[in-house]
């Protein structure tokens, strides 16, 4: 049994997966460092060094066999932060290898690419509910702000959707449980990771003059837009599960 | 500006448009010009849901509720005794830009109380987009209703700006219409929708030759129906939407299950239940419609002019059809898959792309999505199906009732994965 370690990068599993051919290891492990606690003794340790030129060369393989879309998959099941998201992707590419003329995703009678897709499935509604939750809160530097904890790491999933959304604003999207954000200051939208957390304490004393007006009146018209006589609550907890309502403006008042 | 008079105005106005059903943002597909703002998805957002366990996708108000017409069924009636406001121009389209900017909202849904004629209110709506699209630069989403009895002029110029029109149709028979809204006639709605049917058509050849063509409504047309103010039966209803669909290429029909709101002969009593279980199974006719391929005909006929509430339209038509099944998975093509009970579109396509790789078995097909419990019926495997001795079984339908109550029975809301 061969363990092998790598940086927690999506760049590093694909290097790590690549040294699993270059190697010709047959009963393999791939762990981010961060999370190896040394169980296996008699595991053989391999430290893998991410090389996009390794990480490449699988990638554009994979590309011809199961296309972008296919990529894009693996990519939804890495930011899916499921424990055994190496294991998975390294059983695809392994299936993807072995069977180069057919989408080997499609095959949804295996036990991994049925994960896959529901894995996709997950991180995708998580991603969709994003683009629909966030809620912008104007501050007094005119930067519109946003605070986010979604389940899975949906952050560079919805980068592209906001960048070409809010163009003529600046903004920033935060997440809380990760710790790292986006910055759209008109020019550039990137990733920023702080040093240390962003105070949020005092938070709402930053807020520009309009704020809380706009708040209010998003508030009541969702009162006012609600049809009594169709009340259905369990419905609405269906499409808006509880744990996103603290960041909801129209369910804080 | 205001604040407490423009919330004041937004509760009552908020409050009057909410009968309207129609709020969906989708088949926008406004790309955001360089530095602008907005850009709507052609999937469509819902930013939250009321608590009704609707969506809310769009600021959903009325310009104003003043209304020159009498019609039973609406709370902005001129007889009836309510609060009466009116927006200006500027403060819908302020309050449509900041909404947008904090992400509540996909765009604008705009109607009107009529208030002098049709014209003056229409010009007042085009009013809005006009300046959001031109001074804001806003690339949002816009649905304008039209007015009934709106020129043409007026209806070519909201076509630019706006990205759906609609004019609700409100009542699904003639007849019904001259009960509950004597002073409005079938013509005036038909006329402007016809307008902008030929405007569509008439885009899309252009486009054709020439890239740059301004758009014309590009999400092109919906209209509204009430269900349960006059005493039409489904098959009229599923009738009309089917006519709709076919000569006026409308992307959506949407049906509005009457919520009593006012005291009238002519009307539902003020303590009718609200037919949503009704309104629901004609949403799921009207998805079998628009994504499974079956015609009006097939859902209904005279002898059975109803919706039966206990199954689904989708499996009650497999129950009269037991002839047609049961259906093999291997060798089925496409079309017949989807007609099987249980499964939808989503699964139907699973099952196409994963039967080339082996031959499918129970275990698989629930790990595909699709619901068993009622499929299990009406599919013969290769390897032979226990439960197809119950297909000719005269309580088939009970079997399945006791088997498959959890979707339907606690959830009536209209725009869901149905199947
Ligand atoms: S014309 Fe429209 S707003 Fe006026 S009463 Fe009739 S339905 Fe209501």
């Amino acid at each position: 049994m061969t363990i092998l370690l790598y940086d927690g990068s999506f760049d590093g599993l694909f290097t790590a997966i690549f040294e699993v051919f270059e190697y010709k290891f047959k009963d393999v492990e791939i762990i981010s460092r961060e999370r190896f606690h040394q169980e296996n003794i008699f595991a053989e340790i391999h430290e893998v060094i991410t090389q996009e030129a390794k990480s490449e060369r699988v990638l554009n393989k994979l590309e011809e066999n199961i296309g972008k879309s296919g990529i894009h998959e693996l990519v939804k099941v890495f930011l899916s932060e499921e424990p055994d998201l190496e294991q998975i992707i390294l059983s695809a590419v392994k299936q993807s290898i072995q069977y180069p003329k057919e989408n080997i995703l499609q095959n949804y009678a295996d036990q991994d690419i049925l994960r896959i897709a529901k894995i996709c499935k997950s991180v995708s509604r998580e991603r969709h509910r994003m683009t629909a939750f966030v809620r912008f809160e104007k501050m007094q530097d005119e930067v519109f702000f946003a605070k986010i904890d979604p389940d899975f790491n949906v952050l560079p999933l919805i980068r592209k959707h906001f960048k070409d959304r809010y163009q003529d604003q600046k903004w920033m999207i935060y997440d809380l449980r990760r710790n790292y954000g986006l910055l759209y200051d008109l020019k550039t939208c990137d990733f920023f990771y702080p040093e240390e957390k962003i105070d949020l304490n005092k938070y709402q004393q930053k807020f520009h003059d309009e704020e809380k007006n706009y708040q209010t009146l998003w508030q009541r018209y969702f009162f006012k837009t609600n049809i009594v006589e169709r009340k259905n609550l369990k419905l609405h907890i269906q499409h808006v599960p509880k744990r996103y309502w603290k960041y909801l403006t129209e369910k804080n008042w | 500006m205001n604040f407490d008079r423009l919330k004041e105005k937004l509760e009552i106005l908020a409050d009057a448009a909410k009968y309207d059903v129609s709020c969906s943002s989708s088949g926008g597909s406004r790309k955001n010009k360089k530095g602008a703002l907005g850009d709507s998805s052609a999937s469509g957002i819902c930013h939250t849901y009321t608590e009704d366990g609707r969506c809310v996708s769009l600021l959903k108000v009325l310009l104003t509720n003043h209304c020159i017409y009498d019609c039973a069924y609406c709370v902005s009636r001129s007889s009836n005794d309510i609060k009466r406001a009116a927006f200006t121009v500027e403060e819908v389209v302020d309050l449509t830009i900041n909404f947008y900017r904090r992400n509540y909202i996909e765009g604008l849904f705009l109607s009107s109380g009529i208030f002098k004629n049709a014209d003056t209110t229409m010009e007042r709506l085009v009013r809005v987009a006009k300046k959001l699209r031109l001074e804001e630069n806003f690339n949002g989403y816009i649905h304008l209703k039209s007015i009934p009895g709106a020129s043409d002029l007026l209806m070519q110029e909201a076509a630019l700006y706006a990205d759906r029109l609609s004019i609700n149709i409100e009542i699904p028979t003639e007849s019904g219409l001259k009960l509950l809204a004597p002073e409005k006639n079938r013509e005036d709605m038909l006329n402007p929708m016809k307008y902008i049917q030929s405007g569509i058509t008439q885009y899309k050849e252009e486009k054709k030759i020439f890239r740059k063509v301004p758009k014309f409504a590009p999400a092109g047309q919906s209209t509204q129906m009430i269900v349960g103010a006059t005493n039409e039966n489904d098959l009229q209803i599923i009738k009309v939407a089917d006519h709709f669909y076919k000569n006026y290429n409308l992307k959506r029909v949407y049906y509005s299950g009457y919520v009593p709101v006012l005291e009238d002969t002519r009307l539902p009593a003020l303590t009718t239940a609200v037919p949503m279980l009704r309104e629901n199974r004609l949403y799921q006719s009207d998805w079998l419609m628009r994504f499974y391929g079956f015609k009006a005909d097939e859902i209904l006929d005279p002898h059975m002019p109803f919706l039966d509430l206990e199954v689904d339209p989708k499996l009650s038509w497999a129950l009269r059809h037991l002839d047609q099944f049961p259906i093999n998975l291997q060798s089925a093509d496409y079309q017949m898959i989807l007609r099987i009970p249980g499964i939808g579109v989503k699964t139907a396509k699973k099952i196409v792309s994963a039967r080339r790789f082996q031959v499918l078995t129970i275990e698989n097909l629930q790990k595909l999505g699709a619901a068993v419990n009622r499929a299990k019926y009406f599919i013969d495997f290769n390897a032979g199906n226990v439960f197809l001795r119950h297909l000719t079984d005269l309580n088939l339908k009970k079997l399945l009732i006791g088997g498959s109550t959890s979707k339907f029975q606690d959830q009536f809301s209209q725009q869901l994965t149905l199947f």
